[in-house]
C-alpha cells in the first residue's frame, strides 16, 4: 500500500485566532490516501473538514504539521489538483463553454474546443453550451462546477460539500455521475460531506470525524462493491456502524 | 417576460398622463391669461424656430463635446484608480476617506474654483463634469473590486492563473456590473451639472440656450422648449448605457 500513497496528512493541527481567542479547529491528523481512491470526510458542520481539506488544497497553511502530495510538501494550490465548490464556484459572466474551458488557455484552440465539448457531452449539458449560469437550475452548475474540474486534468479532486445545495433526487442523480467519471477517468477524490448515506454510497474509506477540535475518530472501509445496493446487509451495517460511531441511535 | 396587455399598458398609460398633463398646462395658461409662461403650442413653435436659426444642432454638438470629454476622461481615470483602490487594501485605505469627504460636495459647489482655475470657457464645465463623474464611477468601482466572492478568486488560482490574469479574467468580469452601475449614475450626474456649468461659464450649449433666452427678452418659450430638449437627451443617455446592462455577459448582476 506504501508505494502508491498519493496524499499524505502528518500531525496536522489548525488553529484560528478569532477575537483575541484561539480556537482550535483541528488536531493531530493524519491520513494517507492511495492514488485513485475515493474518500469520504464525515463529521457534523462546523466541525473542521472543510478546514482540513482547504489545508490540503493549499489555500490555507496548517498551524502545525504537514501535507505531502506526490512526495512534494503542499503550499499552495496546484492547477493538478482542482477544488470544486458547491455551484457558487461557476463563473456567471462565462458560458457553460467559457465556464469549462476556462483553465485551459495555455491549451491549442482545437484542443481546448475538443476538451470541452467532451465533457460537455460527459456531464450531459449539450445543448446548454451558451447558457449562462444564471439561466441553468442549481444540478446544472453543478455540472458545470464538476465539468470544469475535470477538464484540467487534475490528478486530484477535492470537493467541499458540492451537493449541498441540491434537491434530493438531483443529488442522487450527481453521485451516481460522479462515481462514473471517477471510474472512467481513475481521479484521486477527497470528498467533504455531512451526509453518512452519501458517505457510505460514494467512498472506498469513510474518515469519521469528531466536533471541533476535529480529530480522526475512525476510518471505515467500504467493501461494497459498486453499483453499491442501499438495502444490502453489508451496506447496512457499515452505515449503522457509523451512526454508532458518531453516537448517534438507529431511531429518531 | 411582460403580458401583452403590460406591454399595452406601458405604451397607453404614459401617454395618457402625458395629455392629460399637456392639457393642464395649456387650461392653466389659457385660465391665468398669462402673458409669461407660454401654452405648449407657444414652446412647439419655440422649437422650430430655434431649429431654423440653426442653433439647436449647434449648442446640442456643443454640450455633448463638454459631457464626452469630461465624463470619458473621468471614466478612463476613475475604473483603473478604483480597481486599485479595492484590490490593493492599502491605496483603498490611503485614498477612500478623501474620496468619502469629497463625494457628498455638490459639484456646483466646485464652480467658483473651476472659473478661477480655468477661467470662462469650455475648460470650466468640462472640469465641473470629470469631477461629478469621477466619485461615483471611483467609489462603484472600488465596492465592486471588494465584492468580488472570494470563491471566484480561489478558483481562479486553483486554474494556474498569475496575478494579472486573475485581475483581468476574474476580478473586472465579476465587478463590471457594480462598474457599469457607477458609469451609468455618473452619467446622470455630469448631465445635471452639465446643464448648471453651462448657464455661468460658456456662451453656448442647452444650459446657456435656457439662460440666454430668458436674459435675452424673457422668452419662455424658448426656456421650455431648452428644458424638454435637456430631459429627453438626458433620457437618450441614460437609455445607451441601459443597453449596456443587456449584454449577456453582465446581465447576472442585474435584477430583470
Amino acid at each position: 500500500m506504501s508505494e502508491n500513497i498519493k496524499v499524505s496528512v502528518r500531525d496536522v493541527a489548525m488553529t484560528f485566532r478569532r477575537d483575541g481567542k484561539e480556537l482550535s479547529v483541528l488536531e493531530n491528523v493524519n491520513l494517507d490516501v492511495r492514488a485513485g481512491e475515493f474518500v469520504c470526510l464525515l463529521g457534523p458542520s462546523g466541525c473542521g473538514k472543510s478546514t482540513l481539506l482547504n489545508i490540503i488544497a493549499g489555500f490555507l497553511r496548517p498551524s502545525m504539521g504537514s501535507v505531502q502530495i506526490d512526495g512534494q510538501p503542499v503550499s499552495k494550490p496546484d492547477p493538478r489538483r482542482i477544488f470544486v465548490f458547491q455551484e457558487r464556484g461557476v463563473f456567471p459572466w462565462l458560458t457553460v463553454t467559457g465556464n469549462i474551458g476556462f483553465g485551459l488557455q495555455n491549451l491549442e484552440r482545437s484542443e481546448r474546443d475538443a476538451r470541452v465539448s467532451h465533457y460537455i457531452e460527459m456531464v450531459g449539458l449539450r445543448g446548454f453550451e451558451n447558457s449562462y449560469p444564471h439561466e441553468l437550475s442549481g444540478g446544472m452548475k453543478q455540472r458545470v462546477e464538476v465539468a470544469r474540474a475535470m477538464a484540467m486534468n487534475p490528478d486530484v479532486l477535492f470537493l467541499d460539500e458540492p451537493f449541498g445545495a441540491l434537491d434530493s433526487i438531483t443529488r442522487l442523480v450527481m453521485r451516481r455521475e460522479l462515481l462514473r467519471l471517477w471510474e472512467a477517468e481513475k481521479k484521486t477524490i477527497l470528498f467533504v460531506t455531512h451526509d453518512i448515506e452519501e458517505s457510505v454510497q460514494l467512498a472506498d474509506r469513510v474518515v469519521v470525524m469528531s466536533t471541533r477540535p476535529a480529530t480522526l475518530r475512525s476510518i471505515v472501509e467500504i467493501d461494497v462493491p459498486h453499483p453499491r445496493d442501499f438495502s444490502a446487509p453489508r451496506y447496512l451495517e457499515l452505515r449503522d456502524a457509523i451512526l454508532a460511531e458518531i453516537g448517534l441511535a438507529h431511531q429518531i | 417576460m411582460p403580458t401583452r396587455s403590460e406591454k399595452i399598458e406601458r405604451t397607453v398609460l404614459p401617454l395618457l398622463v402625458g395629455s392629460i398633463g399637456l392639457t393642464c398646462w395649456w387650461a392653466a395658461v389659457k385660465l391665468s391669461r398669462t402673458n409669461v409662461f407660454p401654452s405648449p403650442l407657444q414652446v412647439a413653435r419655440g422649437f422650430v424656430e430655434l431649429g431654423r436659426r440653426g442653433v439647436l444642432l449647434r449648442y446640442f454638438r456643443d454640450s455633448m463635446i463638454r459631457v464626452g470629454v469630461g465624463y470619458g476622461v473621468a471614466a478612463g481615470a476613475a475604473v483603473p484608480l478604483g480597481i486599485l483602490m479595492g484590490s490593493l487594501d492599502r491605496v483603498g485605505r490611503a485614498l477612500s476617506p478623501l474620496f468619502q469627504v469629497l463625494r457628498p460636495i455638490s459639484p456646483l459647489a466646485w464652480i467658483p474654483v473651476a472659473i478661477v482655475m480655468f477661467g470662462v470657457g469650455n475648460a470650466s464645465p468640462i472640469f465641473l463634469i470629470f469631477l461629478a463623474s469621477l466619485f461615483p464611477i471611483v467609489l462603484a468601482t472600488m465596492g465592486g473590486v471588494r465584492d468580488v466572492p472570494r470563491i471566484y478568486l480561489q478558483a481562479g488560482r486553483n486554474m494556474g492563473l498569475n496575478q494579472e490574469q486573475i485581475l483581468r479574467r476574474v476580478v473586472l468580469p465579476a465587478a463590471l456590473p457594480q462598474i457599469i452601475s457607477g458609469l451609468r449614475i455618473a452619467l446622470g450626474v455630469a448631465w445635471i451639472v452639465l446643464v448648471a456649468a453651462e448657464m455661468i461659464a460658456v456662451d453656448s450649449g442647452l444650459g446657456y440656450l435656457i439662460i440666454d433666452a430668458r436674459n435675452a427678452g424673457k422668452r419662455y418659450d424658448l426656456v421650455v422648449a431648452g428644458m424638454l430638449l435637456i430631459g429627453v437627451v438626458g433620457l437618450g443617455l441614460d437609455w445607451l448605457l441601459r443597453l449596456a446592462e443587456n449584454i449577456r455577459s453582465v446581465r447576472w448582476g442585474f435584477r430583470s
